[in-house]
């Protein structure tokens, strides 16, 4: 289960690029496909979504590091643990 | 160690927590529930698609910063206490809910209407971040260890409870009022926002009285609380690491479970199925009364068979059967399933009733109502609404008719003379035997047209099942997760470290569920399919469950802390 746990963790880093990437190209298609009417609600709405979004794909990447380190192989048993 | 703490204790901090708890979800959750009503109330008339996008923007807003919430007080939770701060919170969300029902709208102060608005939702997503965390730690650190599943469960059930009084207070005043008065500018929609400052001022009251929580109050005589929360929850990796597994094993997949149960589900109804909007509130309430006690069912069971594997179930249920229930929806309430009845007295189409706009004088809004009776007992309305611009104003302002000439309908090389009823301004008395004449400058070639529903006693029942299952998936993700969080971390930074994981989950990725949802099914509306993929937003809450489900089952444990007293 260890050794799964680690792999997994290389696809969690892969994946928090991924669907940053992913956001990203899908703002710019869709800002730029805008009419000018809808232009500035379609802005701030990709402007909200990639400001969320970015910071947890980052979390989400750092999640995936300690899983592929093996931080995550023995569960704390309680929260002393942690201290 | 443990505590011995009374059960009349334990249930009276239960019940003064669970009350404020409540009153701050009541507070959040009136604004999403309104969301259309403010949408025309604080953007301008003409925005309508792109101005409940920005509402429920708004909307969604408020869940945004809710870990920003989550930081601030849950820091100060950890260093003056559980009880003084989740007051603050309480008088915060209170204020500010107060001062929604403030605002004038967008006809009034233009623009400044919804920048206030979006300020003042702000400091309610920063209140409830505070809130919640602070309740759960609160009935946790009094609980005792084999009941803490069951008694933070209650507080659990105050976040469906308030979007049940919510529901609750919205339709008793709508159906008092009447859809005019309650929709008006200064109309009764204002009314639950003001009620909030005295079920606010109630629940300090009570909250006055409780006593610090045993556990942080023996940290402090101690003198070990944290001095810095935010960095040792943070900054420490064997506490981080922990803090993103319970985000992204627990909550994320929790928190779109829980919107899409309790807000997808009725935005669907409402405005995709287009069921009339007292129906489709009534049924969320049926659907809310019979799965709350669930909550406390599982989370009981949880203090049983540990806390995993019943969250990891809710989610697997949810992704499994999201799509059928929703298809369900749209073909239960599609008019070509039905058979239509014939029947002059139930089939009919009302006369036509005109008003001039407001503001523009040469602007004229036809409407007319089509009843359609089906044999199940359902009836279909469809309110059509055609704005003709007129080459001049009205020139009798007494007059109780209008009578124009327009290409007939059916064969547009003919004209009908058309006569229709003037609906009378405010406070002004129209002459029934009056008929003024205008002359049409130009029809709007897309009339709008409202369709509202009132579904058959046999669907209207199968809808709120269908909700029902969907709450029940709610109560398997959300009953044990209070005390799922607290046993993750020590008493000195529990507040905030619980806190963030729980409102990133919730507010950010449960909270983006109807604006996100909303915004993928735009994203499917083509030239050639211009309704799109109704069915398209549930992605968003399937993909993000998925993801979950799958980290919690490989790296989270099963077992229950007994121990939280460190």
């Amino acid at each position: 289960m260890n050794t799964i746990k680690k792999i997994l963790g290389m696809v969690w880093m892969f994946l928090a690029p991924a669907i940053i990437w992913f956001l990203a190209s899908q703002a710019i298609q869709k800002i730029t496909a805008a009419t000018t009417l809808t232009k500035s609600n379609v802005t701030l709405q990709w402007v909200i979504i990639l400001t969320i979004f970015t910071p947890i794909c980052i979390g989400f990447f750092i999640f995936g590091y300690y899983a592929f380190k093996g931080e995550y192989a023995h569960l704390p048993a309680s929260s002393k643990d942690l201290e | 160690m443990s505590l011995d703490i009374k059960p009349s204790k334990i249930s009276l901090v239960i019940g003064a927590s669970s009350v404020g708890t409540l009153i701050e979800w009541y507070d959040f959750y009136i604004f999403g529930m309104l969301a259309t009503i403010i949408s025309k109330q604080f953007f301008p008339s003409d925005a309508g698609t792109s101005a409940l996008l920005s509402t429920l923007a708004i909307f969604a807003a408020g869940f945004i910063v809710r870990p920003f919430g989550a930081l601030v007080f849950g820091r100060l939770g950890d260093i003056i206490g559980r009880k003084y701060t989740f007051l603050l919170t309480l008088v915060l969300m209170g204020g500010s809910t107060f001062a929604i029902g403030l605002v004038p709208g967008f006809a009034t102060i233009g623009w400044a209407a919804p920048i206030l608005v979006l300020i003042l939702r702000l400091v309610q997503g920063l209140a409830l971040g505070g809130e919640y965390g602070g309740a759960a730690t609160y009935v946790a650190e009094h609980a005792p260890a084999n009941r803490r599943g069951f008694w933070t469960s209650w507080i659990q059930t105050t976040a469906t409870l308030g979007l049940f009084l919510a529901l609750g207070v919205i339709i008793l005043i709508r159906s008092n009022q009447g859809v005019e008065a309650f929709s008006a500018e200064w109309g009764g929609w204002r009314y639950p926002f003001w009620m909030s400052i005295v079920l606010v001022g109630v629940s300090i009251v009570i909250r006055m009285k409780m006593s610090e929580s045993p556990m942080f109050t023996k940290l402090k005589s101690e003198g070990k609380t944290s001095t810095n929360p935010l960095k040792e929850s943070f900054g420490h990796k064997a506490n981080f690491k922990m803090v993103l597994l319970a985000l992204f094993g627990a909550v994320m997949g929790q928190g779109v479970i829980w919107y899409t149960g309790q807000f997808y589900a009725q935005s669907f109804i409402e405005t995709v199925c287009k069921v009339e909007f007292v129906q489709s509130r009534n049924l969320m309430l049926w659907a809310i009364l019979f799965a709350t006690p669930f909550f406390v069912v599982f989370g009981y069971l949880s203090d049983r068979i540990g806390r995993k594997w019943i969250m990891m179930f809710g989610m697997l249920a949810g992704i499994l059967t999201y799509r059928p229930i929703y298809q369900y929806f749209l073909d239960a309430t599609n008019a070509k399933n039905r058979t239509e009845k014939i029947d002059l007295v139930n089939t009919k189409a009302s006369e036509k009733l005109a008003s001039v706009d407001s503001k523009i004088c040469t602007k004229l809004y036809v409407v007319q109502k089509f009843d359609t009776a089906y044999t199940d007992g359902a009836v279909f309305s469809y309110t059509k609404t055609d704005t003709i611009h007129l080459t001049d104003i009205v020139d009798d302002a007494s007059a109780g008719s209008i009578q124009y000439t327009s290409a007939n309908s059916m064969d547009a090389s003919t004209l009908d003379t058309i006569k229709v009823k003037l609906k009378p301004a405010n406070g002004t008395v129209l002459d029934a035997n009056k008929t003024a004449q205008v002359t049409i400058a130009s029809v709007s070639l897309k009339p709008n047209i409202l369709v509202e529903k009132i579904m058959d006693k046999t669907t209207y029942w199968n809808l709120i099942w269908l909700v029902f299952i969907q709450i029940l998936y709610v109560t398997m993700v959300y009953g044990p997760i209070a005390a799922f969080l607290v046993e993750l971390f020590p008493t000195k930074i529990r507040y905030t470290s619980m806190s963030l994981p729980y409102h990133i989950g919730n507010g950010v990725f449960g909270g983006l569920v109807p604006f996100l949802g909303t915004l993928i099914v735009e994203f499917t509306k083509t030239a050639d399919n211009p309704a799109g993929d109704p069915l398209a937003g549930l992605w968003y809450p399937i993909g993000v469950a998925s993801i979950c489900l799958f980290i919690g089952v490989i790296y989270l444990t099963n077992r229950v802390d007994k121990e939280v007293m460190d």
